[in-house]
C-alpha cells in the first residue's frame, strides 16, 4: 500500500490479472496514467483492451493487482461502476451506447452532473443553467439542429457524438474512449480527433484505437498490449518501429 | 417316510392349536372323524364352540382343513343347524359340503358361521401353520411372515416341523425368525433361548422387529431387557440409515423426473435465449401420446400392451418435435431479442394448447396404464424400490446420456454448441442459424414429449399435467446455469434431494417454499447459475 | 410559473382527457343505478356496478405493472401476489367486523380458526379490527415483501426473463403457503362470508356504489402518482435504465436504487388494488396467488400498450369485458383459446398496443412536420404547413 501514497498518477494500474474460465485476458498488466495527459492505446483483438476498461471502471473485478484512481486516493478494485462513476471516470463503449428512446437533448441531461439519488430526480426541476449547458454542448458535439430528436433515429457517427457529448456532461476527470471512430468516414474522424484533443485541454483522455492514422493524429503516447500485457510504449514513430509489434498487430 | 412325517406334523399341530381346547387325541384315528367333530363345533352358533372348531379341523390333518378354514375366514362358511351340516360356497358361487367337498344343495335355514376379532387372529395364526407346508414357495413365505407377526407360542411346534423339511433357503431365514419371535413371546422359553432369538430379530431389523423387541414386558429378566434394548438401539440406527436410503432414492427419482422436464427447457434456452413457457404443455402432449397409443393397441391386440411405451416414446418424440419445429417457425422466430415477448406469447400458447386436448380428450384423467414390467416393486435391504420409479431414473440417464452425446458427436450438436456460444460468428461461418433454431426448438420440444411418456407412468394424465412441472424446471434451469448439460443434471438431482429430505421436517409445501426460497437467494450469489458461462459469453 | 409548468407536465391532453371521463364515468354510474328507476332503459343494475367496480381494480393492478415493465422493463410474472397480499390484508379486517355474527358466534376468532379448533387469535391477525391499522398493512404487507425480493433481486442484477421467473416462483410459494390451514389465512377456502365495511353493509347497493366511486378515486390518484413518475426526470432514468442498463451505471445512476423505488411503489399500488377488490368481489382466496393470474394481468398491459398508462387502464377493461362477456355465453368453452391467441397475436402483431400503436402514429405525424419545418426554417423560407 506504500504506492497508494507516493503515486503521483490519475491512474494507477500494477499486476492486474483476470481470467474468465481459464483464459488469462490480463496478465500483469501494469501501466501508469498521468493527469491531463491523453494516452492511445492499441493493440490486436483480444489483447485485453476492453477488459482493462473493464477493471477501471468497475465492471469486471481483478483477479490480482491493484487500481488505483487519483494519486492513489481510491482503490477502484473495490467500488462498483456507480462509485467509480461518481469519482469522475467515464466511459465510451464500443458500440455506441445512448438511450435511444430518449432525445438527444435528454440524453445529455441524464448526463449532466447532477444529484443522482431516487428523491433528486423524482424532485428535479428544469433550470436555465442546465439548458445553457445542455446548449454548450450540443453546439460542441455538433449536434444543435437534431436536439429533440429521439437518439436512435441518429446515424452512427452522430451516436458516437453524442456518447462523447454524454461523457462530457458528467464532467470527468478521466475519459476512457473505447473505439470512437468506428464506423466514421475520414471527415468524422479527423472532427473527432480535433474534439478529443480539445477535451484533452481540460481532462485525461485515455482513447482504444485500432485506426492508425487517428491515432498518428492524436499525436500522444502510444501503448500497445498485447496478451493481456503491454508490449511496448512510447510515441507513435518508437512503437510502430518495434519489432514485436510490427509481429503481431501491425503487420509488415 | 411320507407317511410317518405326515402323521407327526399332525401330532404336532394337534399340540399347537389344540392346546387349552381341545383333548389330544390320537392323530391317525381321529383324520377322519377330528374333521367331522370338528365340522359339528361349527353348527352351535357359539364363538367358543367354533374356537374348537377351528382347533378340530386344523388338528384333524385332514387335506380338506385349509379349504374349510379359507372359506371360514372369507365368510364363506355356512352351516345348517338343524341337518348339522357344514357347507362351503366356493368363490365361484357353487355350494359344496365341506366335509366331503361334493356339491350340495344349501338348505334355506342355512347361516354363516360367524367370527369374531379372537377368533379372527386363532384363524389367521392356523392358516399359517397350516400354508406353512404348501408346496407353493411363495405362499410358504407368505406364511412365515405372517407367523412372525402373530408371534404367537402355539406355532412353535409347526415351525419346527416346517424348518426340518424347508430347503429354500430365504423361507428357512424367515421360518427362523417366525421361531424367535415366538420364543420371545412364549412364557417356557430359558433366557439363553431368548437372548438368541433377540440377536435373530435384531438382524432381521425391520420396523416389525422393532415393534416385536419393544413389546417384550417390563418384568423379563435383565439381561433379555439389556438385549433387547441394545437390538432396538441397533435397530433404530439401521432403520434411519435406511430411511435416510430411501429418501435418497425418492430424491433420485424425483430429480430424474425434474431432469427430464428441464433438460428440453435447458436446451432452448441455452442455444436460443427463448423460455417456453408451452414446455410443460409439451410434455403433456407426450403423455396423450401415450395414451393414444395405448388405446389403439387395446384396440387391436392387447397382447403387445408390454410394447406399448416403446412405440409411444419416437412417436412422442416425433409428433411433439414437429409440434416444436412449427410453433418456432410460426411464433418464436418473430419474436427473436424479445426475450420477455416471447415468454408472453408462449404461454399464450399453452394455453391454446391446454384447452385443445381439453376439447378433444375431456378435462378428466385419462387412464395410461403400466405394462407389466413397470408395475410391482422389490425390497432392497429396508428400502422398497417400485420399477416405474426404477425405469425412470435409467430412463432419464439415458436420455441425458444420449443427449450429450448428440452435442458432442454429431455435426447438428456442434452447430448448436457453436450457435450457444456465439450466435454472430456461427452465422458468418456459414451456420443457418435459422434452420438450426428450429431444429433446438423441435429438439427440446421432442425431448419434453419423451418426458411425457414417462410421466404418464406416476403421474395424472390431464390437461393440466405440464402446469405442475413448469415453474420446478425451470428453477432447475436456472440454478443449473444455462448452456451447460452437467448443470441441469446436478440441479435436478440436487433439487429432487432436497425437496425429499426437507419434506419428513418440513412437510411437502413448506419444503418446496423453503426450496424456493434457498433458489432465489442463490441466485444472489451466482445469477447465472452454478455452471454458469463466464466471460464475454454472457453478454450476447 | 413553476407550478403551472407541473401541472401541464402532469397533465398532457391524454391525460386530462382521461382523468375527466373517469370522473364522468364515476358519478354516472352510480346516478344511474340509484337514481335512475330500474325500469327505465337508462338504468344500470347493480351487477353492473360491482362488475366495473372490479375491472377498476384490476385497472389499478394494470397501471401498476406498466409502472414497472412498460418503463423500467421489470417484466413482473408475479405481480398477482402484491395484489393478493393487499386483499389478504382487507379481507382480515372484514373478517374481524363479522364479529359474533359468524356461524360459531365466535366474537373474536373467524370461523375458520374456530372449526380448526383454534384458541386464541394469531398474533399478525391482531389490530386488524382497526381499519387504520388494516389500510395500513394493505399498502405495507406487498411493499414490505417487494422491498425485500426487490432488494435481493436488484442488487444481485438479476434481471430478464430470470426477474420475471422468480417473480412467478414467489407468487407460486405464496399461494401453496396461503393453502394451508396452518398459515392462519383460512386455507383454500380463503376469508368470506363478509358483513360489513366501516360500519356498511357490503351487500348493500350504496356500499357497492361508493366501492366503485372509491375505487375510481383510487384509479385517479394511482394515475397522478404514475405521471408524476414518469414524467419527472427519475422517470427518464428509468427508461433509460430500461433501454439501455450498464450506460446508466457507467454515468452514475445506482441502478438498484430506481429499480427498486417504482418496484415498492407499484408493489403498494397493486395492494390498494386487491384491498378495493375484496369487497367487491365478497371472497380472497389462495386462488389469487395462481400464476396464471399474474401472467394474464401483464397481457392487459401489453394489449392497451405498455408504457402508455392508459393504454394499461383501457387494456384492463377491455379484456375483462370480453372475458365476462365470453366466458358466459355460449362460447365459454373457446376463451381460452381466445385468451391465447390474444397473448400471441398481441406480442407478434401488436407489440406497441392499442394506445402505444395510436400514440406511435400521431408522434410519426408529428416528427415528419417538424422535419418539414426544419428543413424550411434552415432555408430561410416561410413557413408552409406541411401535408
Amino acid at each position: 500500500m506504500t504506492e497508494k501514497a507516493t503515486t503521483s498518477a490519475l491512474l494507477y494500474l500494477d499486476g492486474i490479472s483476470v481470467s474468465f474460465d481459464g483464459f488469462k485476458a490480463l496478465n500483469e498488466l501494469s501501466f501508469v496514467i498521468e493527469p491531463g495527459e491523453m494516452r492511445a492505446i492499441i493493440g490486436p483483438n483480444g489483447a485485453g483492451k476492453t477488459t482493462m476498461m473493464d477493471v477501471v471502471t468497475g465492471k469486471t473485478r481483478p483477479d490480482e493487482g491493484d487500481v488505483f484512481f487519483a494519486q492513489g486516493a481510491y482503490d477502484l478494485s473495490k467500488l462498483d461502476e456507480t462509485e467509480i462513476a461518481g469519482l469522475g471516470i467515464g466511459r465510451k463503449f464500443q458500440k455506441p451506447t445512448v438511450f435511444e428512446m430518449h432525445t438527444v437533448e435528454d440524453n445529455l441531461l441524464l448526463a449532466l452532473k447532477n444529484d443522482r439519488r431516487v428523491g433528486a430526480t423524482l424532485l428535479w426541476t428544469d433550470s436555465a443553467e442546465q439548458d445553457d449547458r445542455i446548449d454548450a454542448l450540443l453546439d460542441m458535439i455538433r449536434l444543435g439542429g437534431v436536439r429533440s430528436r429521439i437518439a436512435g433515429s441518429l446515424s452512427h457517427g452522430q451516436k458516437q457524438w453524442l456518447e462523447i457529448g454524454m461523457l462530457l456532461a458528467q464532467e470527468p476527470q478521466l475519459l476512457l474512449v473505447d473505439e470512437p471512430v468506428a464506423g466514421m468516414t475520414d471527415a468524422e474522424t479527423h472532427q473527432t480527433a480535433e474534439l478529443l484533443k480539445d477535451i484533452n485541454r481540460t481532462r485525461t483522455v485515455v482513447v482504444v484505437e485500432h485506426d492508425m492514422t487517428f491515432v498518428r493524429e492524436l499525436g500522444v503516447k502510444v501503448t500497445c498490449l498485447h496478451e493481456g500485457a503491454v508490449l511496448a510504449e512510447g510515441t507513435i514513430d518508437q512503437v510502430s518501429a518495434n519489432e514485436r509489434v510490427v509481429e503481431v498487430y501491425l503487420g509488415r | 417316510m411320507r407317511i410317518l412325517s405326515a402323521v407327526s406334523f399332525a401330532v404336532l399341530l394337534s399340540l399347537t392349536v389344540l392346546a387349552g381346547s381341545l383333548a389330544a387325541s390320537s392323530a391317525a384315528s381321529a383324520q377322519g372323524a377330528g374333521l367331522e367333530q370338528g365340522l359339528q363345533k361349527f353348527t352351535t352358533d357359539d364363538f367358543s364352540d367354533t374356537s374348537e372348531g377351528i382347533g378340530a379341523v386344523a388338528a384333524s390333518g385332514n387335506p380338506r382343513a385349509a379349504d374349510i378354514l379359507g372359506a371360514l375366514q372369507d365368510g364363506r362358511l355356512m352351516f345348517d343347524a338343524a341337518s348339522k351340516t357344514v357347507f362351503i360356497k366356493t368363490a365361484a358361487g357353487a355350494v359344496v359340503n365341506a366335509a366331503t367337498g361334493r356339491p350340495a344343495m344349501l338348505p334355506d335355514s342355512a347361516d354363516n358361521v360367524r367370527l369374531n376379532n379372537r377368533l379372527r387372529g386363532a384363524l389367521d395364526a392356523v392358516m399359517g401353520t397350516l400354508t406353512l407346508l404348501s408346496p407353493d414357495p411363495a405362499k410358504r413365505l407368505d406364511a412365515a411372515q405372517a407367523v412372525f407377526k402373530s408371534r404367537d407360542p402355539k406355532t412353535l411346534p409347526a415351525l419346527g416341523t416346517a424348518l426340518a423339511r424347508e430347503k429354500n433357503s430365504r423361507i428357512r431365514r424367515v421360518l427362523q425368525e417366525a421361531r424367535a419371535a415366538a420364543i420371545l413371546s412364549s412364557d417356557g422359553a430359558d433366557d439363553a433361548a431368548k437372548v438368541a432369538a433377540i440377536a435373530m430379530i435384531r438382524d432381521r431389523g425391520d420396523q416389525d422387529s422393532l415393534a416385536l423387541l419393544q413389546s417384550l414386558p417390563k418384568d423379563s429378566p435383565a439381561n433379555v431387557r439389556e438385549a433387547a434394548s441394545a437390538a432396538v438401539a441397533r435397530i433404530g440406527r439401521s432403520l434411519e440409515m435406511w430411511s435416510l436410503l430411501q429418501n435418497a432414492w425418492y430424491g433420485l427419482s424425483l430429480g430424474s423426473v425434474l431432469l427430464l422436464a428441464a433438460i428440453g427447457l435447458a436446451i432452448t434456452f441455452g442455444v436460443m435465449g427463448v423460455i417456453n413457457m408451452a414446455h410443460g404443455e409439451m410434455v403433456m402432449l407426450g403423455a396423450y401420446v401415450t395414451f393414444v397409443v395405448q388405446q389403439v393397441i387395446r384396440a387391436y391386440d392387447p397382447s403387445l400392451f408390454g410394447y406399448s411405451l416403446i412405440v409411444a416414446i419416437p412417436l412422442a418424440f416425433v409428433v411433439t418435435g414437429a409440434a416444436g419445429v412449427l410453433i418456432e417457425r410460426s411464433i418464436i422466430r418473430f419474436l427473436y431479442g424479445r426475450p420477455l415477448e416471447t415468454l408472453l406469447a408462449t404461454w399464450g400458447l399453452s394455453l391454446i394448447l391446454q384447452q385443445l386436448v381439453r376439447t378433444i380428450f375431456g378435462p378428466t384423467n385419462k387412464d395410461v396404464g403400466n405394462p407389466s414390467w413397470m408395475s410391482g416393486a422389490f425390497d432392497l435391504g429396508g428400502m422398497t424400490i417400485t420399477y416405474n420409479r426404477l425405469w425412470i431414473i435409467v430412463f432419464a440417464m439415458i436420455v441425458f446420456v444420449a443427449l450429450l452425446a448428440m452435442l458432442r458427436f454429431i455435426r447438428l450438436g456442434l452447430e448448436m454448441r457453436a450457435v450457444t456460444q456465439n450466435r454472430a460468428m456461427a452465422a458468418a461461418m456459414g451456420i443457418r442459424t435459422a434452420r438450426i433454431d428450429a431444429l433446438t426448438f423441435g429438439l427440446g420440444s421432442g425431448i419434453a414429449g419423451i418426458a411425457g411418456v414417462a410421466l404418464s407412468q406416476i403421474d395424472n394424465v390431464s390437461p393440466n399435467l405440464g402446469q405442475g412441472y413448469i415453474i420446478d424446471s425451470f428453477l432447475v434451469v436456472v440454478f443449473g446455469g444455462v448452456g451447460n448439460l452437467w448443470g441441469t443434471l446436478v440441479g435436478a438431482l440436487t433439487l429432487g434431494v432436497a425437496n425429499k429430505f426437507l419434506e419428513p421436517f418440513a412437510g411437502a409445501v413448506l419444503g418446496k417454499i423453503a426450496i424456493l426460497v434457498f433458489i432465489i437467494l442463490f441466485i444472489q450469489k451466482r445469477p447465472r447459475g452454478m455452471f454458469a458461462l463466464k466471460g464475454r459469453a454472457v453478454e450476447a | 410559473m413553476s407550478n403551472a409548468f407541473r401541472l401541464t407536465r402532469l397533465l398532457d391532453r391524454g391525460a386530462a382527457i382521461f382523468l375527466v371521463l373517469l370522473g364522468a364515468f364515476a358519478i354516472a354510474m352510480p346516478a344511474l343505478n340509484l337514481l335512475v328507476p330500474a325500469s327505465s332503459p337508462l338504468h344500470v343494475s347493480t351487477y353492473l356496478v360491482a362488475l366495473f367496480g372490479k375491472y377498476i381494480c384490476y385497472a389499478i393492478l394494470a397501471l401498476s405493472i406498466d409502472l414497472i415493465w412498460g418503463y423500467a422493463g421489470i417484466l413482473s410474472l408475479g405481480h398477482g401476489a402484491f395484489f393478493a397480499l393487499g386483499g389478504y390484508a382487507m379481507g382480515m379486517y372484514l373478517m374481524r367486523q363479522i364479529g359474533a355474527r359468524g356461524v360459531y358466534a365466535n366474537p373474536v376468532l373467524p370461523d375458520f380458526m374456530v372449526f380448526l379448533n383454534w384458541h386464541a387469535l394469531p398474533v399478525y391477525w391482531y389490530g386488524f379490527d382497526w381499519f387504520p391499522y388494516a389500510a395500513l398493512m394493505v399498502v405495507l404487507a406487498p411493499g414490505a415483501l417487494a422491498y425485500v425480493f426487490g432488494w435481493f433481486a436488484f442488487r444481485s442484477r438479476v434481471t430478464g426473463v430470470y426477474l420475471s421467473i422468480i417473480t412467478q416462483a414467489m407468487t407460486f410459494a405464496l399461494m401453496l403457503g396461503f393453502f394451508r390451514n396452518n398459515f392462519g389465512f383460512g386455507g383454500n377456502n380463503g376469508l368470506t362470508d363478509f358483513k360489513d365495511i366501516l360500519g356498511f353493509n357490503v351487500q348493500a347497493e350504496t356500499t357497492r356504489n361508493a366501492l366503485l366511486v372509491c375505487s375510481c378515486i383510487a384509479l385517479a390518484l394511482a394515475f397522478l402518482v404514475c405521471r408524476f413518475i414518469v414524467t419527472s426526470k427519475f422517470g427518464k432514468v428509468l427508461v433509460a435504465i430500461r433501454d439501455a442498463e450498464s450506460r446508466a451505471r457507467f454515468l452514475g445512476y445506482r441502478v438498484e436504487s430506481y429499480k427498486l423505488f417504482v418496484f415498492v411503489v407499484s408493489a403498494c399500488m397493486a395492494g390498494i388494488a386487491g384491498a378495493l377488490y375484496v369487497p367487491q368481489v365478497g371472497i380472497i382466496n389462495p386462488g389469487e396467488f395462481a400464476p396464471g393470474n399474474s401472467i394474464e394481468a401483464v397481457i392487459w398491459v401489453a394489449v392497451g400498450g405498455r408504457g402508455t398508462l392508459t393504454g394499461a387502464v383501457l387494456g384492463a377493461i377491455l379484456v375483462n369485458y370480453a372475458k365476462t362477456y365470453f366466458t358466459s355465453g355460449i362460447l365459454a368453452p373457446y376463451w381460452l383459446f381466445m385468451l391465447g391467441a390474444l397473448f400471441i397475436g398481441v406480442t407478434l402483431l401488436l407489440p406497441r398496443g392499442i394506445v402505444g400503436s395510436i400514440k406511435y402514429g400521431l408522434d410519426r405525424r408529428a416528427d415528419t412536420r417538424a422535419a418539414a419545418l426544419e428543413e424550411d426554417t434552415r432555408d430561410d423560407v416561410a413557413p408552409v404547413a406541411a401535408e
